[in-house]
């Protein structure tokens, strides 16, 4: 039992050790090491575990259930197919750091104690940021360096509040912790930095777009999802985090919208889906996380194959901003017909994977009295169609030809992709085999003509409203911009407000420093005056002087002492 | 590599008939709600063709809002680069 539990370490370890290998080889390798991975996971049966006690301290470095195992499974996933459809990268730090930061994250997902998922934590925010630092240009490192201190600080976010709740509780486990639970707050504040909560969203459109292209697919998998495992565990049932979640999925869809970088597009995308599966988790019921976790397995996969096939335009044509593609399906039919059932996935159409995920979350929310939520689920239901269903495979290949012929992705990308889709087509047709591997028992009927109707329904005539603005001209034009966000607080407020402050300064010191330094001369001239070498103080007195002075002064300490 | 070769898509007059097919499909799909009889999730969606209705003019109203709000958020490309 416990050496299958230790396998858990197997892609780290084998992570860490890949630069060893030779580059020729080392592509083989990490493949070795995936699979060797997905039939660690494979042998892990819910309720082992591995306890031991360090300093007093009882650690559960391992601990397997449905949850974790669930997260794990996908993760494994992901890993594999990244490989894959990165097969072309043979040298640099990227493969080793995208399979260590796959295998932190399958290790946070079964750790069964805050310090042990506090360490993998960390170790994902180091593995992550060597993928957007591997693009290798000056906008990726400060991007990079942008994105890094912000998971950092969630991570001592996550270790203060361990240690508070450790004090308080005197144990580590890592259970449902609450808002009203020790600690509760600065845990939940460190698990919303990953999920991208309002305001506190701003690293992931900052730095997924600035990563390689196959960086980019990596980096969508892992962290934010591993916060949604984390929240899922720790905060369910928290009414806050139905309000939080609503907000999430609207206000990114408007700037998806409005962005030109595609990448940038899908990165608000990831917001607009995570704010579902927060919904789901705040409702707390036994459909509402089904729901959640159904649909982060179902996001890792879209999501992954929607940023494969902009990541296959980017590395084909050089560029993936919207106002310099169109028409490529020309050139790369396979990847642009790829992308659109990455696109019909994430809108949730009939027969693809979020069609029998995310409507679990609108029905609770309907169940449990949230008319406003639910309406509010419904608009970015719409929304999410309209920019990452629409937008991104239309501008991308077709919309007015750019005029750019590349050749079609390599095959391997290709492959990669193809098994995404497969895999988005597979939960869609066959729900129930992945019903079978939720938290809970589903008593869920995706497909009723009600609901496939409805459905139907809601994304054609978005579809429509998408087609009569393009028509009319109405629709804004992709353009060469970029829109400020909460990060122009730390981008430019920020450094605007001590740049003042620092220059005020200045000023007011070069203003004032004439008439300071005068009035420091006439204090010199008058301490001189005094206790200068002619001054008062600093005569020699004569001994029977002092002796009447010192006289004085006792007399007037005996008086003092009776009075 | 594909020089010279017309796609489908390349005429108008197709992207037209895609344009109204789309129309066709939107219509019949929320007429179909006068056979099928929709489980209402609340009081609201039990209204006549809810869902069409609603994704039309939620889209067109996301689309009116974030094109106003480039008037305030729109920077040139290089904004964080000066």
């Amino acid at each position: 039992m416990s050496a299958d539990a230790l396998a858990v370490l197997v892609p780290v370890a084998g992570g860490l050790a890949s630069p060893l290998v030779p580059e020729r080889a080392r592509r083989w390798f990490l493949l070795a090491i995936a699979v060797a991975t997905f039939a660690a996971l494979a042998r892990l049966e819910p309720g082992a575990r591995l306890a031991l006690e360090l300093f007093g301290v009882t650690l559960v470095p391992v601990r397997v259930d449905r949850l974790g195992l669930l997260f794990g499974y996908v993760f494994g996933i992901a890993a594999f197919l990244n490989l894959i459809f990165a097969w072309h990268v043979r040298r640099g730090v990227e493969q080793p750091a995208a399979m260590v930061y796959a295998g932190a994250a399958i290790g946070a997902v079964l750790a069964g104690d805050l310090l042990t998922l506090f360490v993998y934590w960390e170790i994902t925010a180091i593995a992550s940021v060597l993928l957007v630092w591997a693009r290798g240009t000056p906008r990726a490192w400060r991007s990079g360096m942008r994105y890094v201190l912000v998971q950092l600080a969630s991570g001592m976010l996550l270790a203060a509040g361990a240690a508070v709740r450790y004090a308080q509780t005197g144990s580590l486990d890592f259970d449902r912790i609450g808002l009203d639970g020790a600690g509760g707050a600065l845990i939940l504040l460190a698990f919303g930095v990953k999920c991208a909560f309002p305001l506190l969203h701003n690293w992931l459109q900052d730095a997924y777009p600035e990563s390689t292209p196959t960086g980019t697919v990596v980096l969508s998998a892992f962290t934010t999802k591993l916060g949604i495992y984390a929240l899922a565990r720790g905060f369910p049932g928290t009414e806050e985090l139905v309000y939080i979640g609503a907000v999430m999925t609207a206000f990114p869809i408007f700037y998806a919208v409005i962005e030109n970088d595609l990448r940038r597009v899908l990165a608000y995308s990831v917001n607009n889906q995570l704010g579902f599966m927060v919904v789901g988790i705040g409702l707390g019921t036994e459909l509402g996380l089904n729901g959640a976790v159904a649909h982060a397995f179902a996001d890792i996969l879209f999501k992954a194959l929607l940023f494969m096939s902009m990541g296959a335009v980017l590395f084909r044509t050089g560029t993936i901003k919207g106002s310099e593609l169109g028409g490529l399906y020309k050139s790369m039919p396979w990847t642009a017909g790829l992308c659109v059932v990455g696109a019909a996935s994430i809108s949730a159409f009939p027969l693809f994977s979020a069609f029998v995920t995310k409507s679990m979350i609108l029905v609770s929310a309907a169940e449990q009295g949230h008319p406003w939520v639910w309406l509010v689920l419904l608009f970015a239901s719409a929304g999410v169609f309209h920019h990452a269903g629409i937008k991104i495979p239309y501008f991308a290949f077709f919309a007015h030809d750019s005029g750019i012929r590349c050749r079609e992705a390599p095959r391997h990308m290709l492959f990669a992709m193809g098994i995404a889709a497969a895999l988005c087509i597979g939960i869609g047709v066959f729900p129930e085999a992945l019903y079978r591997l939720l938290p809970y028992p589903v008593e869920y009927a995706p497909y009723t003509a009600s609901h496939v109707l409805a459905q139907l329904q809601l994304l054609v005539c978005s579809a429509l409203a998408f087609a009569v603005l393009m028509r009319t001209g109405i629709y804004p034009p992709e353009l060469r911009s970029v829109n400020l966000d909460f990060d122009w607080v730390y981008r430019r407020a920020a450094p605007a407000l001590v740049h003042a402050a620092s220059t005020g300064w200045a000023f007011a010191s070069a203003r004032t420093g004439a008439a300071s330094r005068a009035l420091l001369q006439r204090i010199g001239r008058t301490v001189e005056r005094w206790c200068g070498a002619d001054g008062v103080l600093a005569r020699t007195w004569s001994t029977s002087a002092m002796t009447l002075w010192v006289a004085a002064l006792l007399a007037a300490y005996l008086l003092a002492r009776y009075l | 590599m594909n020089e010279g070769k017309r796609y489908w898509l390349d005429s108008p007059e197709n992207v037209t008939k895609l344009y109204r097919g789309i129309w066709v499909l939107g219509i019949v799909l929320v007429a179909l709600d006068l056979v099928i009889h929709r489980h209402p999730e609340l009081g609201l969606d039990a209204l006549f063709g809810f869902y069409g209705f609603y994704g039309f003019f939620a889209c067109v109203a996301l689309v009116l809002t974030a094109k106003a709000l480039r008037r305030v958020l729109m920077r040139p490309e290089d904004y964080y680069e000066r």
